[in-house]
């Protein structure tokens, strides 16, 4: 680069910063468009009460996608959090009293130590995981592959095909209890309005800004980003790689197990794989939202925009009329062009980069 | 065509003609209406310093930046090419410096790579593949098995397999990029020798290189660049050193014998910080042992993969020992991590600037992530990091200078010196730096050796690694000469010239 001995400022292109900000501007856009379209097609979509449905809909997938934004941004993955998510939620219950009708050997203990428990269990999940991936050297993708199966085991072990319904009120409260409700004036019969803000949605804004603290502001988060970004380059600067590495893989599992816990308050069961589908929809979350797949790029404000994208895909969906089957599809498609997105704006960095 | 059996001269058609040539990047001026010529059967050298505009000349003419302005004429005849592999089949094939071979698949499959000869079925037929890679390496001089896995082979031996592939690719026009930067003396000869036969074949060399000795040997022409202009073209006959070093920087030469000899000021009173005591890793490296010693500079010597590499990678915790020991202030230590050999006040900057630089990354940040522990608890404080890197920036004079831009944008040496500012901030206990001014333009390599040499001042034990001579004479005040992993001579203290080191590598 020859002019670079010219002190003057670079002058601004277009070219580059749209290079430089594909990955960001790109999910707003599809978040953008996708409420605009799903407004006009449906009469229901753009109302405050569905506007709230979709926030609470996503409360549960966000604070998984906030342990997996850490491991993305290293360049891992970890596909392990939903079964994670199931086999901790399961835990609480199975320290937990239950009816009589639910026919589960379980071993009732006081709530706090339940939890305690439980917590301990996600935290095992991602020590056992760290511990393959830093020492024995197993890739992430395989290492995560082996814990969701041993994780979806502990899970049929601990429930047998049956179905828990109590947990520690502390959880039923967090998943499914009602912080406070805004007042919305009075309706035409004089009758008070309301709208509830669950715990779940404050659980999860609480997650996405601690996570954005960290990431953004602590040197921690920084080395996440610098081992992501050239994990070689980081480990010759004296940065503890492993420990980074294997450190999101336990602040995943941590946040899967919390997931786990509220998500069985809030679908008033817990039984196995009733977590599956969180699995797609988390990493759909991190990646639609433009968390680059080779690490060091993206962070919680695109995991934020890409829940958003996701959670208004699959609500408005329901609101328009369309074959249920194809949605299935329909997501399959919107997932392939975020990949699309997030791979091609990587490619426009690098050349961007790569000045002589 | 034009007469090939002669050397370069004027009033023959050019097999390849650039005029008027301007690239930007951005908002950045890369090239400005550059001209250039090359002729039939010559051997053209490339000089210029880092960021001079030599790379970017010649990725234009390979195809890889297709975006240009200006004329490119092959045979007299305009071309606009679109791709690498459109301008492979122009005839014109690039090496790079950084080698592109699969090192685990044969010499054979490398030369013949995404172009395997088929039998009939569809089958890759191994006979006639071995069979005509050994016959292109053998029109090259060579004696290689075909069958070898290119990752046993030697550097040298790998590039020029490399050339062969472009060769077999039908290639007139052959573009070498630092082809002798890696190369020990008897590989740059047999080198020489493969390029003086394919010129005797008609075919057109481009040879760009910072080894201004290997291009006056072996060119027939010399285009100087200087700030993304051409200076001259001129042939090598009429130039000597001096005159091609005062066109690159534009400035009166001065200092260029520095580096052929040297007087050595080892100091046996001054203590040892780090000693290696007969350390094995138990494939590079044998029995070697070495002492660095506060407020000096020890030179390790050696051709490419003796060792050196081994060596530096053991002592900063990346790569295990399987024998020896360590000691740091007389402790024997074994550093597991290269944070602890950190923590322990070891810094190490490896030869390769990707290996320890975040190209996407600011500048700022890029500096501040080996100190991180040392200015922030736990809250990141980006105004102080940008302190610190403005005041790196100052003291190195990187350009630009600028602390929020991609590091990426930089020039390679530019790049290299931030790599070195990482570890200036709080000074290291121990130095490590291996090839610190390995593809650096003049200016920029006296910017590292002054720093080098002010640390060493105040208190640094540093060890300099390096398979030029010249750096090791510049900047050691004790040598040790390592030969296929093993300790083969020791320098301490008097004169030694460059054939000293030669002689005992």
């Amino acid at each position: 680069m020859t002019t670079a001995e010219s002190a003057a400022p670079r002058s601004f292109s277009v070219k580059r910063f749209l290079a430089d900000q594909l990955r960001n501007i790109a999910p707003v856009f599809t978040l953008v468009a996708l409420v605009v379209f799903f407004s006009f097609a449906s009469t229901s979509f753009l109302t405050l009460d569905n506007m709230l449905n979709i926030v609470r809909q996503l409360s549960i997938t966000g604070i998984i996608a906030v342990g997996l934004t850490f491991v993305i941004l290293t360049a891992e993955i970890d596909l392990s959090v939903a079964a994670v998510a199931n086999a901790v939620g399961i835990t609480v219950a199975y320290f937990t009293i239950q009816p009589d009708y639910v026919n589960i050997a379980n071993i009732p203990l006081p709530g706090w130590i339940a939890i305690i428990l439980a917590l301990l269990s996600a935290l095992a999940f991602g020590l056992v995981t760290a511990f393959g991936m830093t020492f024995i050297g197993i890739p992430s993708f395989i290492m995560t592959l082996a814990m969701m199966q041993i994780a979806n085991g502990v899970s049929a072990l601990l429930v047998r095909g049956q179905i828990a319904y109590q947990y520690p009120d502390l959880v039923t409260t967090l998943g499914a209890g009602t912080a406070f409700s805004i007042p919305l004036g009075v309706n035409a019969a004089g009758k008070a309005m309301f709208i509830p803000i669950g715990w779940p949605i404050i659980v999860c804004m609480v997650f996405l800004l601690v996570g954005h603290l960290v990431l953004t502001y602590t040197r921690y988060g920084r080395y996440i980003y610098m081992v992501g970004g050239n994990r070689e380059a980081a480990e010759y600067s004296g940065v503890n790689v492993k420990f980074i590495i294997g450190s999101v893989m336990v602040i995943c599992a941590m946040c899967s197990g919390i997931a786990g816990m509220l998500g069985v308050a809030y679908f008033g069961s817990a039984q196995q794989n009733q977590f599956d589908t969180f699995l797609l929809d988390a990493i759909a979350a991190v990646v639609v939202g433009g968390t680059s797949l080779f690490g060091g790029r993206g962070g919680i404000g695109n995991t934020i925009i890409g829940l958003l994208v996701l959670g208004v895909v699959n609500n408005g969906l329901d609101h328009i009329q369309i074959d249920s089957f194809l949605k299935i599809l329909i997501r399959g498609l919107i997932l392939l062009a975020a990949l699309i997105i997030n791979v091609y704006a990587q490619v426009l960095k690098e050349k961007q980069a790569d000045l002589d | 065509m034009a007469d090939q059996s002669h050397r370069a001269g004027g009033g023959q058609q050019p097999l390849l003609e650039l005029s008027n040539v301007s690239k930007h990047f951005g908002g950045v001026m890369a090239l400005q209406n550059v001209d250039f010529t090359l002729l039939p059967g010559e051997i053209h050298g490339l000089v210029g310093e880092n960021g001079a505009g030599k790379s970017t000349t010649m990725k234009i003419i390979a195809g890889v930046h297709t975006d240009f302005d200006g004329t490119m004429k092959i045979e007299g005849r305009e071309v606009r090419l679109r791709s690498a592999g459109d301008a492979l089949s122009h005839s014109i094939g690039m090496v790079h410096q950084e080698l592109s071979v699969v090192p685990d698949l044969t010499v054979a499959e490398n030369v013949f790579l995404g172009n395997q000869p088929l039998t009939a079925i569809g089958a890759i037929d191994w006979g006639r593949m071995n069979r005509e890679a050994k016959q292109l390496i053998a029109s090259l001089g060579l004696d290689i098995d075909p069958t070898t896995t290119m990752g046993s082979l030697p550097v040298g031996l790998q590039q020029l397999v490399e050339l062969s592939r472009v060769l077999f690719s039908g290639a007139r026009i052959i573009i070498l990029d630092e082809p002798t930067s890696a190369l020990s003396p008897p590989e740059v000869r047999q080198l020489f020798e493969v390029l003086r036969r394919l010129r005797a074949e008609g075919r057109s060399i481009v040879f760009i290189s910072h080894f201004l000795d290997d291009v006056l040997d072996i060119s027939g022409r010399v285009t100087v660049f200087r700030n993304g202009r051409k200076v001259i073209t001129e042939e090598t006959a009429k130039l000597t050193k001096d005159m091609v070093i005062a066109h690159m920087i534009g400035r009166g030469s001065r200092g260029m014998h520095m580096g052929e000899e040297a007087e050595l000021k080892g100091d046996d009173a001054k203590p040892v910080v780090l000693s290696a005591a007969r350390v094995s890793d138990g494939r590079n490296l044998r029995d070697v042992s070495i002492e660095l010693r506060a407020g000096e500079i020890t030179g390790v010597y050696g051709f490419m993969g003796s060792g050196q590499i081994e060596l530096a990678r053991a002592l900063f915790g990346k790569a295990p020992l399987r024998r020896g020991s360590v000691r740091l202030d007389g402790k024997p230590v074994r550093f597991k991590s290269t944070a602890a050999a950190r923590a322990s006040g070891i810094a190490f900057v490896p030869e390769n600037r990707r290996m320890m630089l975040f190209r996407q990354e600011p500048v700022y940040k890029n500096v501040s992530i080996s100190i991180l522990d040392r200015i922030h608890r736990m809250w990141l404080k980006p105004r102080t990091e940008k302190r610190i890197a403005e005041s790196h920036i100052k003291d190195l004079q990187i350009r630009p200078p600028r602390t929020a831009i991609p590091l990426g944008s930089l020039s390679g040496g530019n790049q290299q010196k931030v790599a070195l500012a990482k570890w200036l901030t709080h000074l290291p206990r121990v130095l490590i730096l291996s090839e610190p001014t390995r593809g650096m333009d003049v200016g920029a390599k006296e910017d590292v050796i002054r720093i080098v040499k002010s640390l060493r001042d105040k208190g640094v034990a540093i060890l300099v690694l390096s398979t030029e001579p010249e750096t090791i004479l510049t900047l050691a005040d004790r040598v040790t000469v390592i030969r296929k992993g093993t300790v083969a001579r020791e320098f301490a203290t008097g004169r030694i010239e460059k054939a000293d080191l030669l002689a005992a590598a």
